[in-house]
């Protein structure tokens, strides 16, 4: 494998504005508040950017293509500006170029920033997909949304381990009911109040067997990086965040037509986690790593990627929740912000949104859901459905 | 001699007592107490002419191999398209030959023996026909025809080769008797009165036709096993019976109390009724009705014990079904009500019509392919295999699964995405000869769904794109309680 970029960038400043459905803010305004708050926070001028990756999902509706409303937006002195898109891994896409870009030496100093003004599409739950997937998918495909592509996945898990549908929603439940708690200590969190297992067993079904708070929100937001070369992040601040690894895996197709797969897992964040784990020299996650921040789109989502991660064995992660291992004042804490499920999931910002809770925790600056001591944290992000994704997995550190 | 070679029906699976229509509408017009009696067949909401002659013509083909086939005739007065034409969609479905004779047969509930005598005239010529008849057709609420009318297709396989019912002859008899009659933009017909229909139309144009017959081959009536004589208005039905001087055992029975009045397909499906319980030897009479009149005669042979075997004709679609006990669900699987589709529903992207071309046969019949190197089924259609421990490119030949069955490997009950009779039911399927793909389910009810229940694939509407005059058909897998 190739060396990676361990330890060669840092981050000096991260913005993130508050989610919600922010009916009064345009997907402009959204940029401006992340941008003022990472540049402030990182003390440096427009003048220093030297290249920017600009990422949204399916915001080309509301603020287009390409780089051009970043860079008119913030009025950008003609800097080289991508739009990255990769579904729900496009903030983290954003990130990885960034972070690409300075470790090649290529740029000092580049910003990532991430939006999606969901609330402007008309749609309760992400627009139809149909017009996104290409062609021959609208042909041929069932007429899935997500939540449903997902709810195949626990009708799976729960037949493959052995749960009844009263069981395996118990468990799903508990994770929802966690993120919810963390999220009433998160200022920022677009949905912020308790909710018990019992209101989220009996709610209104949206795709069997997930119910509505089995599903994460629908949010306007955006968040923003600065990315510096590690060897120059003490310039800037005495507590720079670095980089430990950045990896995306994406689906070869063999889930969607191959009988190899048990439907019960996402291949692409095992395959991610590995090398991720690798970059950053990691050999013992469930040890090793502090927090975590992950796509919990659904609650079965993240019920599986507590194994892809690798943190809890196959078929297990069921003890490891009903323990309260990845609550707040557990071993890992998990989703210390909410998670998607009080943020909701502006889909271009999401993955910087996660790297922003990582990123104050590991500063100490996390409040009322500070970790204790965290040294290393870790976000991910799966774009797509099960059978068809793309998964991003980043580690970050506090100390080189 | 020519004749029927095999034969097939379809019922669609929802049936509706017709006293939930009067239970809503007898109000109006008390008077429809008269035909507010038993069930009739409703085609389900992604269901049309040309699915139900896809589904009638594979229960007719029962296995045998789609290249015998020379030609597709449909016969409807529901056709789908009125440009565009609907036979070369259900002849594609079957993945039948390209090189073959389609044709639409339509205006006339007699479409459909018209159809079925010309392809008697092609097999002179020593061709096979498939010849389907399919109707589904909308009664305006209120109407008598809203309780008559009902759903179905069959199929009978014309050739030369294992007659089981040799053609003998017919009679025709064309009159522009002017009953029912629907404009081409017009969604529900108009009627002249019953009685006059009943007298005038029914009770003189089917008898000239069936005494032409008998005076025309020197038979008499009593050497008929069978008479299906496709009239569903009962009373005329009755009186048929005895201006053609007919015993009780000698008549079919007309369908009406458990199908409806097919229209083009109702002589169709009394016939595959009666050919289930013919005998070698057995004289049977098929009489159909519209703007005249054609009578056919035909004669049982031997082969009728070999072929009456693994197809669910008329009698086995007779016991599959399920009650559609909720007219407002009947109302807009027909389409008659507007319905709040929401933004999910409205959002129609532009098909691509040159996609659906060059697609083809992936998407009309499921071909997907096999992977020559490591044997792999696999769809759709990719120029690299999907096994990962091969990957071989360019090494595919072509597969085809919609005649395969499979098993349900995940499946959900989805309440966001827009469906005409939510929740929309998906899944993936496994299919038992290799193969796994994401479909949408049919014919089912989320409860009664597990991983490892069998399915079989059935050609569906898939979506529907009116602002561009185009509805797209695709295969949705059926489960098999």
């Amino acid at each position: 494998m190739a060396k990676g970029i361990k330890n060669k960038v840092a981050i000096i400043g991260m913005g993130c504005t508050k989610f919600g459905e922010l009916w009064d803010k345009s997907a402009s305004d959204l940029i401006v508040d992340a941008y003022k708050e990472a540049m402030e926070d990182a003390g440096i001028e427009k003048k220093h950017i030297d290249a920017a990756w600009f990422s949204s999902c399916v915001d080309e509706v509301n603020v287009g293509k390409g780089g051009f409303p970043l860079a008119r937006t913030l009025k950008l002195p003609f800097l080289p500006v991508t739009r990255t898109e990769n579904f729900c891994a496009s903030g983290t896409e954003a990130f990885r170029g960034a972070c690409y870009a300075v470790a090649s030496g290529a740029c000092d100093i580049a910003l990532a920033l991430g939006v999606e003004k969901l609330k402007d599409t008309g749609y309760g739950g992400l627009p139809d997909f149909g017009q996104l997937m290409g062609v021959e998918r609208r042909v041929i495909g069932p007429n899935l949304t997500a939540p449903g592509a997902f709810a195949m996945m626990a009708t799976k898990y729960f037949n493959r381990y052995g749960l009844s549908p009263e069981e395996g929603k118990r468990v799903l439940a508990h994770i929802s009911s966690k993120s919810h708690h963390n999220g009433t200590l998160c200022p920022k969190a677009h949905l912020r109040r308790e909710v018990s297992i019992e209101q989220i067993m009996k709610a209104p079904m949206i795709a069997w067997p997930l119910g509505l708070f089995d599903c994460c929100g629908v949010s306007d937001g955006a968040a923003a990086a600065i990315v510096v070369r590690a060897d120059m992040a003490k310039d800037f601040r005495k507590d720079p965040i670095y980089v430990k690894a950045l990896q995306i895996a994406i689906t070869s197709g063999e889930e969607e037509g191959y009988r190899s797969w048990d439907g019960a897992h996402v291949e692409p964040t095992c395959r991610a986690a590995i090398r991720a784990y690798e970059e950053a020299g990691i050999t013992n996650p469930r040890e090793e790593i502090s927090m975590m921040d992950v796509h919990d789109c659904f609650s079965i989502t993240e019920l599986v990627t507590y194994e892809d991660l690798q943190i809890s064995p196959r078929g297990k992660a069921r003890e490891d929740v009903e323990a309260g291992f990845f609550d707040l004042d557990g071993k890992i804490p998990c989703q210390t912000d909410g998670g998607l499920k009080c943020f909701g999931h502006p889909i271009g910002a999401s993955g910087l949104r996660m790297l922003y809770e990582e990123y104050q925790q590991l500063q100490g600056k996390a409040g009322e859901r500070q970790v204790k001591n965290p040294r290393i944290g870790l976000t991910h992000n799966l774009g797509g459905f099960p059978h068809m994704s793309v998964c991003s997995v980043a580690i970050v550190g506090n100390e080189l | 001699m020519a004749g029927i070679t095999s034969y097939g029906a379809y019922i669609p699976r929802y049936r509706m007592n017709r006293k939930v229509i009067f239970d809503q509408f007898g109000w109006f017009n008390p008077a429809n107490a008269s035909v507010a009696r038993g069930e009739k067949a409703v085609a389900n909401y992604d269901e049309d002419t040309i699915t139900m002659a896809v589904a009638a013509a594979t229960d007719c083909l029962n296995g045998r191999d789609r290249k015998e086939v020379d030609g597709v005739y449909l016969a409807s007065v529901s056709l789908p398209f009125a440009e565009r034409q609907n036979a070369v969609i259900v002849s594609d479905a079957l993945n039948c030959s390209s090189k073959l004779r389609t044709a639409d047969f339509g205006g006339s509930l007699r479409s459909g023996t018209t159809a079925l005598l010309s392809a008697f005239d092609a097999a002179d010529a020593g061709g096979n026909i498939m010849v389907c008849a399919a109707d589904s057709r909308v009664g305006k609420p209120g109407s008598a025809q809203e309780y008559t009318f009902g759903d179905g297709a069959a199929a009978l396989l014309v050739g030369n080769d294992g007659v089981v019912a040799e053609f003998k002859g017919s009679f025709s008899v064309s009159r522009d008797f002017i009953d029912y009659r629907r404009l081409p933009q017009e969604k529900f017909g108009h009627e002249w009165e019953a009685r006059w229909i009943r007298d005038e139309g029914y009770g003189k144009i089917i008898p000239e036709a069936a005494f032409g017959l008998l005076r025309n081959y020197g038979l008499d009536i009593k050497d008929f096993a069978k008479i299906v004589i496709a009239c569903p208005v009962q009373a005329a039905f009755v009186g048929l019976v005895k201006t053609l001087g007919a015993k009780p055992e000698q008549i079919q029975d007309n369908m009406m109390s458990n199908v409806g009045d097919s229209g083009s397909a109702l002589p169709f499906m009394m016939f595959v009724a009666a050919l289930e319980e013919a005998k070698p030897g057995d004289k049977i009479m098929v009489i159909s009705y519209g703007n005249g009149s054609d009578a056919i005669y035909f004669e049982v042979t031997d082969e009728i014990e070999k072929v009456k075997k693994g197809r669910k004709g008329i009698k086995g679609c007779l016991s599959e079904k399920e009650a559609l006990p909720i007219y407002g669900k009947y109302l807009v699987f027909k389409n008659i009500i507007p319905i709040e589709a929401g933004i999910r529903g409205e959002e129609i992207p532009p098909t691509a019509m040159s996609v659906l071309w060059r697609e083809g046969r992936t998407i009309s019949a499921l071909v997907g392919s096999r992977c020559k190197v490591c044997g792999t089924p696999q769809y759709p259609r990719h120029r690299v295999c999907v096994n990962p421990d091969c990957g071989a490119v360019d090494q595919m030949e072509d597969y085809h699964f919609s005649d395969k069955t499979g098993t349900v490997n995940s499946y959900t009950g989805d309440n966001l995405a827009f469906c005409w009779d939510p929740p929309q039911i998906y899944g993936s399927v496994d299919f038992g000869d290799g193969g796994r793909i994401f479909l949408e389910f049919t014919d089912c009810e989320l409860g009664s769904l597990k991983v490892g229940m069998p399915v079989f694939m059935s050609f569906r509407k898939k979506y529907a794109d009116p602002q561009r005059g185009h509805y797209g058909y695709f295969w949705k897998a059926v489960p098999v309680k």
